[in-house]
């Protein structure tokens, strides 16, 4: 894979300035949301279901129902995203922000061969080949340790595990070399046993790729796991950002304090610092 | 694969049998004797002539081994003999297939390609005037009695605007095409014949027209509801999420998850296609096995009739068997289940 | 216990549609002609008393028949035949399949093969081919004709009502019926019956259209109605031979046509009415 395209670590590569969205009847879902995505770090948004975090990843790629009207500014390297037309966005999506879904089992088409799935937008973004997106595609599956990679492009979906599954939907994500990784709860529909090895790997691309990737999850543990910066959503707005240390040893919101509060093994409530640190160094040694 | 292809097979096999068991115990359902029935008033009050009927056609014996008879007889493609054409039912069948085909086949494939597009389009923009239009249109298509519309597309066509043959499947001054297939147009083609071709395609197009109206509403409305099913999935976000133009996201993700119930609704269409054959086929002439059963059943020739159900009944076991097939080919998922 | 007060707020919004409306107004119209009878015959429909295959005009306002009988009468008193029949056809049908469907359902086993092993050999027919051969064997007459429709239509019934009651067998309340020694009967009517009468009630009413066009068709071959009986099937057969008096056949089928997209607007109404995915948008963009 050539690294050529690669940003450069640091680089401010997605602003997410003062979005909002408004649902019909002028229902407001997005309030105002400011966010970086920096490249080779990973950017945690968490936040309970409702809090608009789904939303705000949604409309990063232009996704949004159309019954939806988003204002503010998205930015990526610099280019305006909000208020494009299709065909602009289509040459954004997938080829320079990568979105990954929740549930592997059907963001995947049931009918379409592994092999068809990651090299269709690749041969249209790239104009490349049959051949030589397929090798990009069995080189992908082989960094992300689908065994086989060669015989896999053959395959269906339904032959594979869930975690098999995602990791296949992130080498599928990575193929046309995105600036930006999107995930939506990437692991919520996994066995807790396979969660912490689709981590890794998304620890892993941020640092070996330099991809800016941004993590939407309502799983605190995960969160404290592998991302580097962490914004807590709630009720359309951003309750608190910044270094997940800083967050999660002294949050500044109560709302951070109450979620913090109800992970697994905080019965008491988290009281002191070295509670926090107790915990988070917990959920680093599930990595380890 | 080559599993599922094979029990697929077999089940298909079961079912023709059951299909016989089914002409077979409808025949013997003739409330008073087969032998009156067939051998008319006079001959059947002599009882030595009833007896002498009984005993050449094994009517004498107990019923299962007259079902078994009359597998035999199925083998040897012995159907019977008609009471109105006194020919062997077997060989007015075999001259009427061909030409039921060629409709039939016509009016399936336009039908298809009609229904699917329109259906398509009605999801797509779901809610604006075209839906709705399609909504009233395909409703009034499925409403449609086939004999009515075949008279009236008769009346107006033919008669009034003289702008389609209206009878048989060729002029009276023209002759048939070497019989290769049977299907006349395709016949023409393989030998050349383009003045024959032509004259064909033109007494086909009334009755295949007639034929796809009832179908093409059946076809929108079922593509309509299987594409709107599937235009919500997630892998159809996904697609879009890889930034794949519209126009491909429509045709090879959503338009390949909707195709297991759209193919299961032709293979319907085609069983009402059949059936709308008995409808049409007479009021064009047209020499098909729809013609051959109206006058069968109008006269009440049961050999006739037993013998159209028979090989309706498996002409239809036949495209289910290939629609099953075709479900293999499409979802994978079907091939180890 | 919400979403009983949901279905009861929606399904007045169904039956605004104009559609819907033109479908019950038609059908009632019809029903109203059907029971009326004689009363709103301006001829009678038997008496050949008229000048033969006259056009319509002043007297006869959709002309006479070969026989010199008034056509306009004859339609009107075909609705007494056509649409009580297919009416009591539907209703059997839905007795006959459901009940054998719902046995098929809940004593599963030997009777449930026995039940689907029936539906298939009836369902490898085309309908109206198979209702012709029992109609032919049977001999013809207007109930050999209902009943050979029955013998091709219960199949249907049989086989939703079953994939119902097979959803609802296992499903706590029945167990728990079942636990607490309720009679099969009184199970059927206080737990299947609710589940089952919403879809049946789709079903049945778009099944009133396909009975009325089977047992026409049927009328239409010979197999049905028999002369003199003014019977909208057989009317237009009658007019095939005299295809250049356009009257004579195309009001029948009018006739027919009409009673087919009543019924079929209301059943379609009546399940946009009971799909819950549907059910909001009805009265949205009803322009037509």
């Amino acid at each position: 894979m050539t690294e050529a395209r690669r940003t450069i670590a640091g680089t401010t590569v997605l602003e997410i300035a003062d979005l909002r969205i408004l649902g019909p009847g002028g229902r407001e879902i997005l309030r105002g949301i400011d966010l970086h995505l920096v490249a080779g770090r990973i950017q945690g948004l968490a936040g309970e279901s409702g809090s608009g975090k789904t939303m705000t990843a949604l409309a990063s790629l232009g996704l949004l129902p159309t019954t939806l009207r988003a204002s503010g500014s998205i930015r990526l390297l610099g280019d305006e995203l909000l208020g494009m037309r299709a065909r602009q966005w289509n040459q954004v999506r997938g080829r320079r922000i990568a979105m990954v879904f929740q549930d592997p089992s059907t963001s995947l088409h049931p009918m379409l061969s592994i092999g068809a799935q990651l090299t269709d937008h690749a041969r249209i973004h790239l104009r490349i080949g049959r051949a030589e997106a397929r090798d990009r595609a069995a080189g992908l599956l082989a960094r992300v340790r689908v065994p086989d990679p060669e015989g896999a492009l053959r395959r269906y979906p339904h032959q594979f595990s869930g975690g098999q599954r995602q990791r296949i939907a992130i080498a599928c994500a990575l193929m046309c070399e995105p600036e930006v990784l999107i995930a939506d709860e990437p692991t919520t529909a996994l066995d807790v046993t396979v969660q912490a090895g689709v981590l890794r790997l998304l620890r892993g691309l941020a640092d070996e790729l330099g991809l800016a990737v941004l993590l939407v999850t309502h799983d605190l543990g995960v969160m404290s796991a592998v991302a580097d910066d962490v914004a807590v959503m709630r009720a359309g707005r951003v309750e608190e950002s910044g270094e997940r240390h800083q967050v999660f040893t002294a949050p500044r919101s109560d709302y951070t304090r109450a979620l913090l509060a109800a992970l697994p093994g905080s019965a008491e409530g988290v009281e002191t610092l070295d509670d926090v640190r107790a915990l988070v160094a917990q959920e680093q040694g599930k990595l380890a | 694969m080559a599993r599922y292809v094979a029990r697929r097979i077999a089940i298909a096999l079961l079912l023709v049998v059951g299909v016989t068991l089914v002409t077979f115990v409808l025949t013997n359902l003739v409330p008073g004797d087969a032998a009156t029935a067939n051998l008319g008033e006079q001959a059947a009050n002599d009882p030595a002539i009833v007896a002498a009927y009984k005993a050449h056609y094994g009517l004498d014996q107990p019923l299962p081994a007259q079902y078994v008879t009359y597998l035999g007889n199925l083998l040897t493609g012995d159907l019977g003999e008609s009471q109105l054409t006194k020919r062997p039912v077997a060989t007015d069948l075999a001259a009427a297939v061909p030409a039921t085909m060629e409709i039939a086949i016509g009016a399936i494939v336009l039908s298809v390609l009609i229904g699917v597009g329109l259906g398509t389009l009605a999801a797509v923009r779901r809610g604006r005037v075209i839906d709705q239009l399609l909504r009233i249109v395909s409703l009034v298509g499925i409403s449609l009695p086939t004999f009515w519309v075949a008279l009236v597309a008769f009346y107006v066509f033919y008669y009034q605007l003289d702008i389609a043959p209206g009878s048989g499947r060729l002029s009276p001054t023209a002759d048939a095409p070497p019989g290769i297939t049977g299907l006349y147009t395709l016949d023409a083609l393989l030998t050349g014949n383009w003045a024959t071709w032509l004259d064909a395609c033109a007494h086909l197009m009334l009755p295949t027209l007639v034929l796809t109206a009832y179908c093409v509403g059946l076809l929108t409305r079922f593509t309509r509801s299987a594409v709107l099913e599937v235009l919500d999935a997630d892998h159809v976000r996904a697609a879009r999420a890889k930034g794949l133009p519209e126009r491909v996201v429509l045709t090879r993700y959503v338009l390949r998850a909707a195709l297991v119930p759209i193919l299961t609704v032709t293979g319907l269409a085609f069983g009402s296609l059949l059936s709308g054959t008995v409808l049409v086929e007479s009021v064009f002439a047209w020499p098909g096995l729809g013609a051959y059963a109206y006058e069968a059943a109008s006269h009440l020739d049961l050999p006739g009739v037993m013998g159209v159900g028979l090989v309706v009944g498996i002409v239809y076991l036949v495209v289910n068997l290939v629609v099953d097939l075709l479900y293999g080919v499409i979802d994978p998922r079907v091939r180890v289940s | 216990m919400n979403k009983i007060a949901t279905r009861r707020r929606r399904l007045p919004a169904a039956w605004r549609t104009p559609l819907a409306l033109t479908g019950a107004v038609v059908a009632a119209a019809w029903i109203v002609i059907a029971v009326l009878g004689p009363l709103v015959w301006p001829h009678d429909p038997l008496a050949q008393d008229l000048p033969r295959l006259a056009a319509p005009g002043a007297g006869y306002p959709l002309g006479t028949d070969a026989l010199g009988r008034d056509v306009l009468s004859r339609v009107l008193a075909g609705a007494q035949v056509t649409i009580p029949l297919a009416l009591l056809l539907v209703g059997l049908s839905l007795l006959v399949g459901g009940l054998l469907g719902a046995v098929a359902g809940l004593f599963g086993r030997w009777a449930d093969e026995a039940v689907m092993r029936f539906t298939d050999l009836v369902m490898a027919f085309p309908t109206t081919i198979l209702a012709m051969v029992v109609a032919a064997s049977l001999g013809a007459s207007l109930l050999n004709a209902v009943l050979a429709a029955l013998i091709v239509s219960w199949p249907s019934y049989a086989r939703v009502i079953r994939g119902l009651v097979l959803g609802v067998r296992t499903a706590e309340f029945v167990l728990a019926d079942r636990l607490l020694g309720f009679s099969t009967a009184r199970i059927l009517r206080s737990d299947v019956l609710p589940v089952v009468a919403g879809p049946m009630l789709v079903l049945a009413s778009l099944d009133v259209g396909t009975a009325t066009l089977l047992l026409s068709g049927l009328s239409f071959l010979g197999l049905g109605a028999r002369p003199p009986t003014a019977e909208w099937g057989s009317m237009v057969a009658q007019a095939v031979v005299n295809f250049d008096s356009w009257w004579l056949g195309v009001f029948p089928g009018l006739a027919i046509l009409t009673v087919v997209m009543a019924f079929n607007f209301l059943g379609d109404a009546l399940r946009d009415a009971l799909d819950p995915r549907t059910a909001g948008t009805i009265g949205e963009g009803g322009a037509l």
